[in-house]
């Protein structure tokens, strides 16, 4: 189980530009996420590009198990 | 490297399409297996499956491969196209279709297939 506010700070650091950054619960239970993210970092990248930075981000409550499912929804600034 | 990872490798390169997913086409055992399989299917992409459930080891395989850490996983000529959200995003764009006509023509059979590794 992960808290939405941890993802959050962890994906803040990574994106400190993101004009857009929310991270929603899907289910209340601490394991199902939809992260949107707005920044620049993604500009001129392809779709795996800017989802291996969320990854990248995420490595640490991807790596230990408590987060069971990842929406990823990216956007650029350009 | 294992052999596992060779199997899983050259189903990655060899295959025009390959799916690593939860459960089979027929009996799909997770919802973002099934969205990946969704775009694949309306954009008219031949489909070989990879069930990754049988045994652990072929998931941690793959994402050693892909450096991707999440399933499923959409391969189209060796190259990982993404998971379920870009699959949906690509689909609904028309540049899933697109990259399936570059990569393997307009005229492609969409046969769905399943492959075992173990």
């Amino acid at each position: 189980m992960a808290a939405p506010d941890t993802l959050e700070t962890l994906l803040r650091t990574s994106f400190p530009d993101a004009s857009e950054l929310a991270v929603e619960d899907r289910t209340g239970g601490g394991d199902h996420f939809q992260v949107t993210i707005s920044s620049g970092r993604f500009d001129g990248l392809s779709l795996v590009e800017q989802h291996r930075l969320v990854y990248d981000a995420l490595r640490e409550p991807l790596g230990n198990g408590s987060i069971h499912e990842l929406r990823i929804k990216t956007r650029g600034r350009t | 490297m294992s052999e596992l990872r060779d199997q899983i490798k050259e189903i990655i390169e060899n295959e025009p399409v390959s799916l690593f997913m939860k459960g089979t086409p027929q009996f799909v055992m997770c919802g973002n297996s099934e969205r990946a399989l969704r775009a694949l299917r309306e954009a008219g992409a031949p489909v070989t499956a990879v069930d990754v459930l049988p045994d652990p080891q072929i998931r941690q395989e793959l994402s050693a491969l892909s450096g991707w850490p999440t399933i499923p996983q959409v391969f189209i000529k060796g190259e990982l196209v993404g998971g379920a959200d870009i699959l949906e995003e690509l689909a609904a764009s028309g540049e899933l279709q697109a990259k399936l006509d570059t990569a393997l023509g307009p005229d492609r059979e969409t046969v769905e297939r399943t492959a075992a590794v173990a």
